[in-house]
């Protein structure tokens, strides 16, 4: 993350603070144009943070919290936010609200990846963000944070609508936090995008397929990963 | 009234026993019962398909509820329930068992086309092969999932113990993530030594329809398959369509499910029948305090218990005011998928978020109410709450309903978009089992509040609106009409409200169901919403089956869309009222 | 009938409630956020702008609302009988939690989402107390069950809704100082349910 700047030949550090000065010249844009780069982040956030637009992506239930939230009562568009487009291609936030079940989640990838960077991810809800009271089911994966990356997580069951705005605010003040110092979308490279689980016998995570093909070949080493819960029997004592 | 009546005698005998039902088969088929119990009647397999074309045909049992399934261990038993829509009454059962090896039954598909996607169920759940069938393959899961979810001895990845409560939880319950429990860290199981970098998923399936082309064609058209893929913004949830287009007529629809599908009845298996009633709340999750309402009573029935007459006229209360709040979103939706983007559907919401204010003051959630208990609700209704009520019913809700009905009713726009679009004929709406406004849109005046009372519903005076032709306009008038019924129903019931208790018996979380089955249904705001609960005497369910009406309501989506535009299919789609968490459950 | 009456019919409506709504705003020009206003608004008599101005006003929730469940403490008094308060936290002394370990609320919880560890003495004998209590939120579904039939009064469920975070595997466990909240805080916030239990324990206490 280094910039072309005057960097201190090692031979001259002399002190621990020197040291902490050098690096963080090193690692940090500073200068006279910092001033002027947070006057413009200032500018690039405020503009960002109040026009997210949403993308529709109601899964269950809190699908219709979403809603209540859109409509006059909980105004989203007080936020800037009214605008729920169709069209992943148009949108900067993915609102997953709802479940996202094994048969399901090869299409929220495809979603995913098909948004324009700078792109958000919410989980709403208890069920996005770690599988909810249907964690246990075999269609269910705990937690949308298992195929993207997730910005806020919102807890409830369903979430009020005022707790979304609340979430929706959290991710406005991380937006706010954000410089175009550091974003990754002006990076050098082309983000690969995040590949899309496999529907096989069960969900194959493509990041994960050696994996799997190991594992299933060797049992022994399988059952030594399983985290044994203790089952308590009458009269045992405390360890 | 029905297409081709018998003598007059013979349909119009009580022929709700299973007794007599069985008496009247023996006379036709001599050896096709095998059983004859208060539970049911238990058919041979090879007959099956033969009795039910004699109870259809000739006993007027034209109207299949439920197919469902148990797997009993060392056997499986698929389940019918058949009712009559002009004698009304209690379904009668019909049983048929199957070798646990090999499985299979005939298809029922040829009699009663609402068994079409019910058997697909049956398939990919059990595992039992439908003969006959005309599209036997997997509907909720994937093509390529590896086992039948509800058979006893499938586990699925995070399985902890058979029963809750878990004996993890207490005494010793030290954190765990069930991530970390499981090998593999995530909620996945694989077979042995499977080859994932090698795994090729199979081949998506296609639907093969003929066309018929016009005599005179200038342009040479095509068929385009069309995904409307399960994220879409008017499929009204995760909804999956593949429609075959030639231009902009469809030519078939095939809808794919599943995308929701949360294992409601695995996870009902596991819980106890009290933990089962919050996750009743969020299968048709508009309409969560009616959902209460039909397992409460089914349960009720089982126990053999009725509760107070306040918590009576209190679940009525609660189940009309969800009547009229899914009807109005349901409206609000419809309007949204003709094209008038949102602005009706807010004036909608509006009246809906006064009645969740209510919701929300007695029960404690908007909208996951967990307010039934068996033998009464949870928590009593204030003063306040009735004015308020009492307010909305006379003033509020009755202006909004004229309203809604007056921004569409007369509307040339409308108009032109809704007659005889997504016309549903009578003995076909039937026939596939639609539930609800569908049927009743299409001249079918069945209503379960009428044909086989529950709670107090026998006291009210309230109309049945139905249609005439089946189209969507009919669907969207029996809807208003619908609405008013309910103001009325809720008018008469808050005034006759009494005080008194509102729970039966002691509070208890450990309720024991004695051994035996129960079907119970209500008349939900989207049709009937049925519960088989088979129990073995012990704390927990042994069979959990919910039977969904938009589930079932979609199997007449393809009858109704072929011939028209793509347009048209948003909004019959829109006009059947699907709620994704009933269908995929 | 002219083709399109129809139409404009539907349109009045609409102009109709942009009038509606100016008249409401212009007879409260000034008093926008006006507390006894907005209970107006906001009930079934109220009419004009629906709106919420969430984060500058609030809904309160209803008495009987129930988010994440948390367990109640009698705080430590001091010699006069008053509640000692914590300097760091602000928030009255842990005296006595209520909840004995009995491990209902974890039995009847639909999803299993509460871990209870029961005390042990030194000589080994369970105590009635809990040495650890987790509740996943993040599995919890709001149910109220566990509330509902603690026999002792000991976890109630909580209003507070805000609880949206950035991470979840640690901060989504609330363990049992995250639990815990004092006895007048379940007063405050469910009042009736409070002298209804107050009553009952003091009819109790006389017998």
């Amino acid at each position: 993350m280094s910039q072309e700047q005057s960097q201190t030949p090692s031979s001259l550090i002399t002190s621990e603070e020197e040291w902490l000065a050098d690096q963080v010249r090193r690692s940090v844009w500073t200068g006279p144009l910092s001033k002027f780069i947070d006057l413009l982040d200032l500018i690039y956030n405020w503009g960002r943070r109040n026009s997210i637009w949403p993308m529709g992506f109601g899964l269950a239930c809190c699908a219709i919290e979403m809603i209540c939230t859109s409509a006059t009562r909980f105004d989203i568009a007080r936020f800037g936010m009214e605008l729920f487009r169709a069209t992943p291609r148009q949108a900067d936030l993915m609102i997953v609200a709802g479940t996202v079940t094994k048969k399901m989640a090869p299409a929220v990838v495809r979603l995913y990846n098909q948004m324009a960077e700078p792109k958000y991810v919410v989980a709403m809800g208890a069920c996005a963000s770690g599988g909810g009271p249907f964690k246990e089911g075999y269609n269910v994966v705990s937690g949308v944070d298992k195929l993207i990356p997730v910005d806020v997580y919102i807890p409830g069951c369903p979430p009020t609508p005022q707790a979304l705005l609340y979430g929706l605010m959290q991710l406005q003040k991380k937006i706010d936090r954000q410089s175009i110092r550091d974003v990754p979308w002006y990076r050098k490279g082309i983000s690969e995008g995040v590949p899309e689980p496999i529907l096989g016998p069960d969900l194959m995570d493509a990041r994960r397929l050696e994996e799997i093909t190991a594992l299933a070949a060797n049992p022994e080493q399988l059952a030594a990963r399983a985290v044994q819960f203790h089952k308590p029997t009458k009269g045992e004592k405390k360890e | 009234m029905a297409a081709n009546a018998p003598a007059v005698t013979e349909t119009q005998m009580p022929l709700n026993d299973p007794q007599v039902v069985a008496e009247k088969i023996k006379t036709q088929y001599p050896d096709a019962v095998e059983a004859v119990s208060a539970q049911g009647i238990v058919l041979k397999k090879d007959r099956l398909l033969d009795v039910a074309r004699y109870l259809h045909d000739t006993l007027a049992f034209d109207y299949l509820n439920n197919v469902t399934s148990v797997d009993w261990q060392d056997h499986f038993e698929v389940v019918y329930h058949l009712t009559s829509i002009d004698r009304g009454g209690a379904p009668i059962t019909l049983k048929v068992n199957t070798a646990r090896d090999n499985p299979s039954v005939p298809s029922l598909v040829p009699v009663y086309r609402g068994a079409d996607f019910q058997e697909r169920e049956v398939y990919d759940m059990m595992g039992i092969r439908f003969e006959g069938h005309p599209n036997l393959r997997r509907i909720l899961m994937w093509e390529g999932f590896e086992g039948y979810p509800l058979r006893k001895d499938y586990k699925e990845p995070y399985y902890e113990e058979e029963k809750k409560p878990f004996g993890s939880r207490w005494d010793q319950g030290y954190h765990v993530f069930a991530e970390d429990r499981n090998p593999w860290h995530d909620n996945v199981q694989y077979p042995a030594h499977l080859d994932a970098l090698a795994y090729k998923p199979p081949r998506e399936s296609v639907p093969v329809i003929e066309a018929t082309q016009a005599a005179t064609t200038r342009l040479r058209t095509d068929k385009i398959i069309l995904n409307f893929g399960p994220q879409h913004p008017s499929t009204h949830g995760v909804l999956r369509l593949k429609v075959t287009l030639e231009g902009e007529t469809v030519r078939a629809v095939e809808p794919v499910l599943g995308y929701l599908h949360r294992n409601h009845e695995k996870i009902g298996e596991r819980n106890t029948y009290l933990g089962n009633m919050p996750f009743t709340d969020r299968l048709d999750y508009f309409t969560s305090m009616a959902n209460n309402l039909a397992y409460a009573i089914t349960v009720e029935k089982m126990l053999g218990i009725k509760p107070p007459e306040r918590a009576e006229y209190i679940r009525v209360i609660m189940a009309e005011l969800t009547r009229w709040q899914n009807h109005a979103a349901a409206l609000g939706f419809l309007y949204n998928d003709l094209g008038a983007f949102y602005t009706p559907l807010i004036y909608a919401l509006e009246e809906r978020e006064l009645i969740l204010d209510l919701f929300e003051a007695t029960a404690g959630s908007r909208m996951m109410c967990n307010y039934m208990r068996f033998g009464g609700v949870a928590r009593d209704v204030t003063d306040d709450f009735i004015d308020k009520c009492k307010y909305l019913v006379n003033e509020r809700l009755p202006r909004r309903t004229d309203e809604l009905e007056a921004y569409m009713a007369k509307n040339e726009l409308f108009l032109a978009r809704s007659k005889n679009i997504g016309i549903l004929p009578r003995d076909l709406a039937i026939n596939y089992s639609t539930a609800g406004p569908v049927l009743r849109a299409s001249g079918v005046k069945y209503d379960v509040r009428r044909a086989e009372p529950y709670s107090i519903y026998d006291r009210f005076e309230f109309d049945i609106p139905t249609g005439t032709v089946g189209d969507l306009y009919d669907r969207f008038m029996v809807r208003i009409a619908e609405m008013r019924q309910s103001i009325k129903i809720l008018k008469q019931a808050l005034e006759q409200i009494p005080p008194g208790d509102i729970m039966t018996g002691k509070k208890n979380y450990q309720v024991r169901v004695p051994k035996g089955e129960m079907y119970g249904r209500a008349e939900n705001p989207k049709g009937e919403l049925g519960f088989y609960v088979v129990s073995d005497g012990s704390a927990n369910p042994y069979r959990y089956h919910v039977r969904a009406p938009s589930f079932i309501n979609l199997t007449a989506l393809n009858q109704m869309c072929v011939g028209h535009k793509i347009a048209d299919m948003i909004v019959i789609l829109g006009s059947i009222d699907i709620v994704m968490g009933e269908v995929d459950r | 009938m002219a083709f399109g009456l129809g139409l404009l019919n539907g349109l009045r409506y609409t102009a109709s409630r942009v009038v509606k709504t100016y008249i409401g705003d212009f007879k409260h020009l000034g008093r926008r956020y006006d507390d006894k206003l907005f209970k107006e608004r906001q009930s079934v008599r109220g009419s004009g702008i629906f709106t919420v101005q969430y984060p500058e006003e609030r809904l309160v929730p209803p008495e009987n609302f129930r988010f994440i469940p948390f367990l109640v403490y009698e705080p430590a008094l001091d010699e006069n009988g008053q509640p000692m308060m914590d300097p760091a936290t602000g928030k009255p002394v842990v005296g006595k939690l209520r909840c004995t370990a009995c491990g209902i609320c974890a039995k009847v919880c639909p999803p299993q989402c509460i871990w209870i560890v029961r005390a042990t003495t030194p000589q080994g004998k369970p105590k009635p107390q809990p040495a650890e209590f987790y509740i996943d939120i993040d599995v919890c579904m709001n149910c109220g069950l566990c509330a509902e039939f603690c026999p002792f009064d000991a976890i109630k469920m909580d209003q507070v809704y805000e609880l949206a975070g950035y991470e979840r595997h640690v901060s989504h466990i609330f363990d049992l100082r995250a639990l815990s909240k004092p006895a007048s805080y379940h007063a405050q916030i469910h009042p009736t349910d409070w002298a209804r239990e107050e009553t009952e324990r003091k009819a109790k206490a006389k017998k």
